[in-house]
């Protein structure tokens, strides 16, 4: 059998190209890797190296033609001994041949405007319950978290913790305090100064089976090793099939602190909360801290843990139980209310607090949503509370423009349009760098009084 | 080939004592060594071929970044490991998965976007993984697989099992900042890990004299007191020697390890590279004096281990393989709709 040398694709876009020279005749022999042609493609000149051994039969699109589409019959090849008259015979006689030629079967088949499925919805459980009686310990968010590292710690000799200053030196926020002593330097590891490298080594260790803490010692910090987060931990599994995934944790301080500028004063949470193949926690209470620190080391995929330098030292309410883990996914209603929805999260919950106070004084009863994980977003529960109160407001400490806020705006104005009586409103960071001055720090956060006054706007108050 | 020794600082090292490392000498082969070497590299050659081939009808898409000319390299150092032992790479990872085994339908399946390929046909020719055959992938990120590698390996020191990560990378990605950050904590670590640094003189266009101010590769760890060694990447016999000496200095617990390979791709960087930026004689002299899967094909001539027909079937077989791995590649279906939505998390 004769052997079809047809125009080939010499580039993700090609669809034709120009024949520019024949670099063998008819009659020439011809072995696997050499040069018969130029072809001219949209990009540049390329050279079309035979595949097959043979003799060059017949040379159906000549030198100097352009415009051929990809996949025409281009050349005919003999094989072995095959009548090089016979071989070429009969073929390329009709120009109009070359034309039928089948397009390339991928793009022959992509559908139209198809509508796509939707994404298939996944439940999640509701937060244990906490057995009457249980004792409730006053417990720093710090404790919390570390707690939460050595019980998972203890459970499963798989799990370490990775970072700069994690063992010897206690945590540069005393997070990870007393765990060097307890676990030993094989599991609580100091690294250098390379978060790039060490978020890589991390998800190297997870895609072998291990599931790394990797602590940033701030998430401003993470942007040196964004690529390792997204590209490699977050999209392995899907890229891989299934195969193979990442169950890591990247934790740190996120956000605004007290004072330190522009560059170490960045909230994250909307970055992260759009990749695929992330999970985003981002509490607010120690006992969320613990319980979704628990959850997020147990998951099977890279969860992105945001804490907050300012909530370390507060106390919360703690259940003393053998081994409270909350779900990933699931808003907590802070306070239940039915004149207006605040959602908020991480640190925008102290606003929010504070603000619902003020409110209650003012005779306006507000439900207050802890959103507590940013990806997945719980918006059945925000959808639900909106239905009730009709009324919605957004805090957060992020910048702006493509907001945690902005989105959850989007989804309610798509699912809830008519039951909103007024407008939604998002308050968030000023859009700025944030800047050292205390008082011009200050006015680029969010205040109580914003908020206050977002809700008397949307209560029309 | 002569390659280039060259010594760890003697003093500087921690244990006390020169790591005294230079290229060891090719060891020759047995008969079925060189046969089972000139089966394997012959199988990448045609594979790569094929999907040449494909690529210009149309069947894959996107980038197709072909090995032919590097086939020794991948094949010399699996001859190196034992069961366990792991490999990472870029995304010039046709012939590395190839080597590990991998089921060379399934990787060509993958390359055509069709369901029964190793990623069901979500990652394409760059993103292909094995956890079964130890291969990590198949990444797209220029040096990323070398923090990541430097992670399987520090999960293999965790684990405190007898086993070594090859993490490839070619002499473009060498420049790298994280490669640095990784050799940093492998040696501090003493992870058992092997950096094998592809030199094929080209990264996309620009030759390693333009990109590079240090050209020698096999140095490229003297800072962080890793010791390299250069090796003639054309030549599977240097490149088992290598790998041998490699694989024994992880397992005894010496940390890492630099084997610059001089090798040499015949293709452009991609499919659509027209490789304007070197000469047709350079790529001529390096396939009719160099070529690996001819060195092998000579050797066993010479020795009379097999004559041109045996050879032939050799060939015959391999090619079998691969139409069979192209006509499923062809004829497989896409991936269901449904699977946009599935494997993102779990």
């Amino acid at each position: 059998m004769p052997i079809e040398i047809l125009m080939p694709a010499l580039s993700p876009t090609m669809e034709e190209g120009n024949v520019s020279k024949w670099l063998k005749k008819e009659g020439d022999k011809v072995v696997a890797g050499d040069v018969i042609a130029e072809i001219e493609t949209d990009k540049a000149t390329m050279e079309v190296e035979a595949v097959d051994e043979g003799t060059l039969a017949k040379i159906v699109v000549p030198a100097g033609t352009e415009g051929v589409k990809v996949n025409t019959l281009i050349a005919v090849l003999a094989v072995d001994g095959e009548d090089i008259d016979k071989a070429g015979e009969g073929i390329g006689e009709e120009p109009a041949k070359a034309e039928t030629a089948a397009p390339a079967p991928a793009a022959a088949k992509i559908e139209g405007a198809a509508p796509v499925a939707a994404a298939p919805r996944t439940e999640i459980a509701a937060d244990p319950d906490i057995p009457a009686g249980t004792e409730m310990v006053s417990t720093t968010v710090r404790e919390a978290l570390r707690d939460a590292m050595a019980e998972e710690m203890r459970r499963d000799d798989d799990v370490f913790v990775m970072g700069e200053e994690v063992a010897e030196y206690q945590g540069a926020y005393k997070i990870t305090q007393g765990l060097l002593q307890e676990f030993g330097a094989r599991r609580v590891v100091d690294t250098p100064i390379t978060e790039h490298g060490f978020a890589g080594v991390g998800v190297g260790a997870a895609m072998a089976g291990l599931r790394p803490i990797v602590e940033f010692m701030t998430f401003n910090f993470a942007m040196q090793a964004i690529d390792q987060i997204i590209n490699s931990a977050a999209k392995t599994l899907y890229m891989s099939g299934g195969q193979m995934g990442a169950p890591i944790v990247f934790r740190g301080p996120n956000g605004a602190a007290a004072r330190v500028a522009a560059q170490h004063s960045q909230c994250y949470a909307a970055w992260y909360s759009h990749i695929p193949g992330l999970k985003v926690v981002m509490p607010y209470t120690a006992a969320d801290a613990k319980g979704l620190l628990k959850a997020a080391i147990r998951d099977a995929n890279p969860v992105i843990f945001l804490e907050n330098e300012i909530l370390y030292g507060q106390s919360f309410d703690v259940p003393k139980m053998d081994d409270f883990v909350l779900p990933i996914g699931k808003a907590r209603i802070h306070k239940s209310g039915k004149d207006v929805t605040i959602v908020s999260f991480g640190i925008g919950m102290t606003y929010t607090v504070k603000a619902e106070a003020e409110l209650r004084g003012m005779g306006i009863d507000a439900e207050v949503i802890d959103l507590r994980t940013i990806r997945p977003l719980d918006f059945d529960t925000i959808i639900a509370s909106v239905k009730k109160t009709n009324r919605l407001v957004v805090v957060e400490e992020g910048f702006p423009q493509s907001s945690v806020g902005d989105h959850i705006a989007n989804q309610v104005s798509q699912r809830a349009f008519d039951f909103l009586d007024a407008p939604v409103i998002t308050i968030a960071g000023k859009d700025v760098p944030m800047p050292y001055a205390a008082n011009l720090e200050k006015l680029a956060l969010p205040n109580v009084g914003e908020v206050v006054e977002a809700i008397k706007a949307v209560t029309y108050r | 080939m002569a390659t280039a020794a060259r010594k760890a600082p003697a003093k500087s090292r921690s244990d006390g004592k020169s790591a005294g490392l230079s290229a060891p000498k090719p060891v020759d082969f047995t008969k079925d060594e060189e046969l089972d070497a000139y089966r394997r590299m012959l199988l990448i050659r045609r594979f790569e071929e094929k999907a040449g081939q494909l690529y210009g009808m149309g069947f894959i898409g996107g980038f197709c970044h072909l090995y032919i000319g590097q086939e020794a390299v991948v094949t010399g150092m699996k001859m190196a490991l034992i069961d366990g032992d792991q490999m990472i790479t870029a995304y010039r990872d046709h012939g590395h998965m190839l080597a590990m085994e991998l089921s060379p339908r399934g990787v060509m399946a993958e390359l055509t976007g069709r369901r029964g390929g190793l990623s069901r046909g979500k990652g394409g020719s760059m993103h292909m993984f094995s956890k079964e055959k130890h291969f990590y992938g198949g990444h797209g990120i220029v040096g990323a697989q070398v923090s990541l590698g430097t992670g399987l390996a520090f999960a293999n020191r965790y684990r405190g099992n007898n086993n070594v990560t090859l993490t490839y990378f070619g002499d473009g990605a060498a420049n790298q900042g994280q490669v640095y950050e990784s050799f940093n904590m492998a040696s501090l670590w003493k992870l058992p890990v092997i950096y094998i640094i592809e030199n094929n003189r080209y990264a996309m266009g620009t030759s390693v004299s333009r990109s590079s101010a240090e050209t020698d590769f096999s140095h490229r760890g003297a800072s962080f007191k890793i010791p390299g060694i250069q090796v003639d990447g054309m030549d599977v016999r240097a490149v088992k020697a290598a790998g041998d000496l490699a694989t024994e200095w992880c397992r005894d617990g010496k940390g890492p390890l630099i084997l610059e390979m001089q090798t040499y791709r015949y293709r452009g960087h991609s499919m659509s590279d027209p490789a304007k930026y070197r000469s047709k004689e350079e790529v001529q002299k390096m396939r009719s004096e160099r070529d690996p899967i001819e060195q092998v094909k000579a050797r066993l001539l010479d020795k009379k281990w097999a004559d041109e027909d045996e050879l032939k079937t050799v060939d015959k077989e391999v090619r079998d393989i691969v139409a069979d791995a192209a006509e499923f590649a062809q004829n497989d279906a896409e991936p269901d709709p449904s699977e946009l939505w599935t494997d993102i998390v779990l």
